[in-house]
């Protein structure tokens, strides 16, 4: 069996196994188990994937294995990864894995939670890993669908709202989505669906006006492109921990990979001329976004806003259709998925102990719970791009990417894109300000107690890999680089 | 006349011998021996199925009256289990004392119209396949009465009868038209004889007119929430899959085969109906509190979604026509089914009754939720697989604008059935309808469902055993 189906089999065992627990005890024990392999596994699969590349394999996917499927509409199940997948197939690892310990103590119905969890990592998994574009599509789906009850059931606040909301956006960027998949696929002349093969064959030009705008935008929606945003403040908010994390840390990068993957990938001609129109749109969202976290005074709502404002980047480096922007693209997903995935986890875990999310009703944390203070503080600095965290890494290519295009309009976007940093250190700032230091707000939050052991596990693992990328981000940049010679190739046709 | 060349309708024959039994065994059988009725029932049409389900060569009976083609074994072979799903769901209702003691009647009539839709399929003449439409719609206005003492029941009955004659009428003066415009009513005949005269044109349009309403697509859909309402549920169920499906199928036969001359005209027609059907059913279905009428808008929309692969004109759209019959049947049988178990034991059919069902009765709530999810065409499920063939046959002929409107529609749609699963799973209710013991067939028929839910999608193989008996123009 291909070592890249594992990835979407254990999620899918882990569901047979949870159906038939009783107690809380064994379903953790399931997910944690469950979750463990699935890092073990990443770890396996990026050493193997780094030692073939090193043994010279320059095939652009690695580890491809095909399976037809519906042989008179040429679908096949195909899978394969290059760097960028690896990449997002350690973040996807990590974040279920901490997502897990996070949801620790998920009430009520934990085995009904961690069922639609598993299902959704499988959607996760699944999308990364396929190069068939229907495989893709149906990954795509099956992710969005367990989002509803997930927030229905279990989030918070006008969590009816919020999950009706979000899977109906959702499902508006996969209509977008389908009819450009159908298109690419019919005007390409393709013996299959398989990126690889459409890729070698040429959409007419004419087409691909029609069909990038349309994939583009599908794959923005959950990207948040301005305006079809909407959906993820709202939906970040009201979503369980570990649900939040999920989302804001794996899901929202499945529209930049889908971007980056389809739309560019495929029709490069298109990107070239139209990439200015998104370009502005992007750039909204990178701007609007940190200033609108900046006025919210909901915790998750001012760490949604900002996950907003840096998906915004990770399209607009994508845009910018080069070589080191690209990589900041793939490093910031990298980058912003950890550190999201730890603010959120934070957030529910304060949440959890003080029953508001307000910042005005905390203060003083950091002398009360300094464990969580401190995570805190760490996951700010990593997003307002402290050098030796990952999110500097990440900021530092896309700019000097972008920056290498020598008109005017190119460097205008690059520049205010860039003010950005500026507004997440101002928003960023005055949380960490108000919330850990100052005086206590409230006389019951002096009786909080510190992390548990399994809530320490999880921020901890996020802390070494935001860390770790942060110090050591040759190897993964590198990886990515490599990868992106064939979109390369592409856009200089 | 060679009368051994009827032997060759081994299908409808065994269905015509079932029919016979069950009619003798129903009037001269004492009481003890008319307990076994239903199962010997639906022993019978299993044994049915299972030996009239490979498909034989083509062939012609009755110098073209009857034509056989194989493709009308999978389709007939879908209705047929579609019927024994419905026999299993009506198994409690049936047993009532209202209804006991037509019990018999049920059978006999639903098989009778079975029979008129097997002739309907085959049909290779306008007047086969007119005498096959009746066949099929007069004893189901009989069914549609069947509680014949409840106000609604009798009311929908009285509904679909005068529509159905109706609708029948014109398409009869269509058929007419035909005869008078070429001299003959053999689909073979035709084939090269329409060419899209005005004549023939108005022919055309007064002929589909019969069938849209069969298949009850807008503007022909008045009838339809009313006596889905009225009748009992399991007829509506019935009506709702069966009586639909096989009406697309001929539709499209019909449409390819014989107007396949006329395929810009009857194409134009279509584009509209779809785009209508699809749209105004979602939009009416979105304010449904009673779920019979709100199953009876989503599948006049599901009809507008199966007409994309009409539309298309080609074998892949054939097959993805039929693979979607066969999953919207599972699909909708499941809804169905959980619906009238719960009617059954409690009347309660509302979506507000509906609310905290998942606390009560967790697994009814899960096979709802599949199903819906199917309907809606939410992968892995089956349905996600049809939408995207059915979609996929509709690009293949250049209709890029219709399948984003079917597609924009798809949300509206996941939005209502998004609703039925909130009511369900995420509303709470201070009296939430108790816990329900569904009886033995009901509990087959639904796990039958909801394995073909989960399942039919990911095995390839039975849509590729589809695609290869799949014709077009």
């Amino acid at each position: 069996m291909n070592i890249l189906s594992i990835f979407v089999l254990i999620p899918l065992l882990m569901m047979i196994a949870l159906f038939f627990t009783k107690t809380r005890g064994q379903i953790n024990f399931i997910a944690a188990t469950g979750a463990s392999i699935l890092v073990i596994l990443s770890g396996i699969l990026t050493y193997l994937y780094l030692t073939e590349r090193q043994a010279g394999n320059v095939a652009e996917m690695l580890f491809t294995s095909d399976v037809i499927w519906y042989a008179p509409f040429n679908i096949h199940y195909s899978v394969g990864v290059d760097g960028v997948s690896v990449a997002m197939l350690i973040l996807t690892s990590l974040i279920v894995f901490t997502g897990v310990f996070a949801s620790w103590r998920i009430d009520p119905m934990p085995k009904e939670f961690f069922l639609w969890f598993c299902l959704l990592s499988i959607g996760v998994y699944g999308f990364f890993i396929s190069i068939d574009l229907f495989t893709m599509f149906m990954f795509y789906e099956i992710a969005l669908i367990p989002m509803y009850l997930l927030i229905g059931i279990w989030g918070t606040g006008r969590k009816e709202y919020a999950a009706m909301k979000l899977t109906l956006m959702l499902m508006g960027g996969s209509a977008f989505l389908l009819v450009g998949i159908l298109g690419i696929y019919y005007f390409s002349g393709a013996q299959s669906m398989n990126l690889l093969d459409i890729a070698a064959n040429h959409i007419p030009l004419g087409v691909q006006h029609y069909l990038f705008p349309l994939t583009f935008m599908g794959f923005g929606v959950l990207g948040a492109l301005f305006p079809f945003h909407t959906w993820s403040p709202d939906g970040h908010a009201s979503a369980p921990t570990a649900v939040s994390m999920l989302h804001a840390g794996v899901l929202m990068k499945l529209g930049g990979y889908g971007a980056f993957r389809v739309a560019i990938y495929l029709m490069p001609e298109a990107a070239h001329e139209m990439a200015w129109i998104f370009l502005i749109l992007t750039g909204i969202s990178v701007v609007y976004g940190a200033f609108s976290a900046v006025v919210q005074t909901d915790l998750k709502y001012i760490n949604a806003y900002s996950s907003v404002s840096h998906c915004g980047l990770v399209l607009f480096a994508i845009l910018m259709l080069n070589e080191t922007a690209m990589t900041g693209a793939i490093m910031q997903m990298l980058s912003h998925g950890l550190m999201t995935a730890l603010f959120f986890a934070l957030i529910g875990m304060i949440y959890g102990r003080t029953h508001t999310r307000l910042i005005t009703q905390m203060g003083g944390l950091m002398k009360i719970i300094p464990f969580l203070g401190v995570s805190y503080v760490i996951a700010g600095l990593a997003s307002l791009g402290l050098p030796g965290l990952s999110g500097f890494v990440a900021e530092m290519t896309i700019f000097v990417g972008s920056f290498q295009h020598a008109d005017i309009f190119h460097r205008v976007l690059t520049i205010i894109a860039a003010s950005s940093i500026v507004i997440t250190a101002v928003y960023i700032l005055r949380v960490v300000g108000k919330l850990l230091y100052g005086k206590v707000q409230d006389p019951h939050h002096e009786e909080l107690t510190d992390a548990t052991w399994w809530e320490r596990l999880s921020v901890v693992t996020l802390i070494i890999a935001i860390v770790a990328i942060g110090s050591a981000p040759f190897w993964i940049s590198n990886m990515i680089h490599d990868s992106l010679m064939p979109v390369m190739s592409q856009l200089m046709r | 006349m060679n009368y051994s060349a009827f032997l060759q309708l081994n299908e409808e024959l065994s269905l015509l011998t079932i029919m016979v039994i069950l009619l003798i065994y129903d009037v001269f059988a004492g009481e003890k021996a008319l307990r076994f009725f239903q199962p010997v029932a639906i022993g019978l049409l299993v044994i049915h199925t299972i030996i009239n389900c490979v498909p034989k060569e083509a062939f012609e009976v009755a110098g073209g009256m009857f034509k056989y083609t194989p493709m009308q074994t999978y389709v007939k072979t879908i209705l047929n289990v579609g019927t024994i799903i419905v026999f299993l769901q009506a198994h409690n209702w049936l047993n009532e004392k209202d209804s006991i003691i037509r019990r018999g009647e049920f059978y006999f009539l639903t098989l009778s119209t079975l029979l008129g839709m097997y002739f309907m399929i085959s049909a290779g003449h306008f007047l086969m396949f007119f005498i096959g439409i009746e066949t099929a719609s007069i004893p189901m206005s009989t069914l549609v009465a069947f509680n014949k003492y409840h106000h609604n029941s009798a009311e929908a009955g009285a509904k679909y009868l005068l529509t159905a004659v109706f609708a029948s009428g014109i398409s009869l003066f269509g058929i007419s038209m035909i005869y008078g415009a070429t001299g003959t009513l053999y689909f073979d005949d035709l084939e090269t004889m329409l060419t899209g005269t005005p004549l023939q044109l108005m022919a055309f349009v007064f002929f589909a007119v019969g069938l849209f309403f069969k298949i009850s697509l807008v503007p022909f859909h008045l009838w339809t929430p009313d006596v889905y309402e009225g009748a009992p549920t399991n007829v509506t169920a019935y009506l709702s899959v069966i009586s639909k499906g096989s009406a697309v199928f001929v539709l499209f036969t019909i449409f390819t085969k014989v107007f396949g001359n006329m395929v810009e005209q009857w194409q134009a027609i279509l584009y509209g109906i779809i785009v209508i059907s699809i749209t105004l059913a979602n939009l009416f279905a979105i304010r449904q509190q009673n779920l019979k009428r709100f199953l009876a808008f989503s599948s006049i929309s599901q009809a507008g979604y199966i007409m994309l692969g009409v539309i298309s004109g080609t074998a892949i759209g054939m097959s993805s026509l039929v693979y979607y019959i066969l999953v919207y049947m599972f699909s909708n049988l499941a809804a169905f089914g959980v619906i009238s178990v719960i009617e059954n034991r409690t009347g309660k059919l509302t979506m507000r009754d509906y609310d905290g069902l998942y606390q009560t009765n967790p697994k009814l709530s899960v096979v709802m939720m599949l199903a819906l999810f199917s309907l809606a065409g939410i992968p892995p499920f089956a349905g996600f697989f049809s939408k995207f063939f059915i979609f996929s046959a509709a690009a293949d002929k250049g209709f890029y604008v219709l399948v984003f409107i079917a597609l924009v529609n798809t949300i509206i749609s996941l939005y209502y059935y998004l609703l039925v699963v909130k009511s369900m799973f995420l509303n709470k209710s201070e009296h939430p309808i108790e816990r329900v013991e569904s009886d033995v067939p009901a509990k087959i028929s639904l796990v039958i469902c909801t394995v073909a839910i989960v399942f039919v999608g990911l095995i390839s193989e039975i849509y590729n055993q589809i695609s290869l008996l799949g014709f077009g123009i």
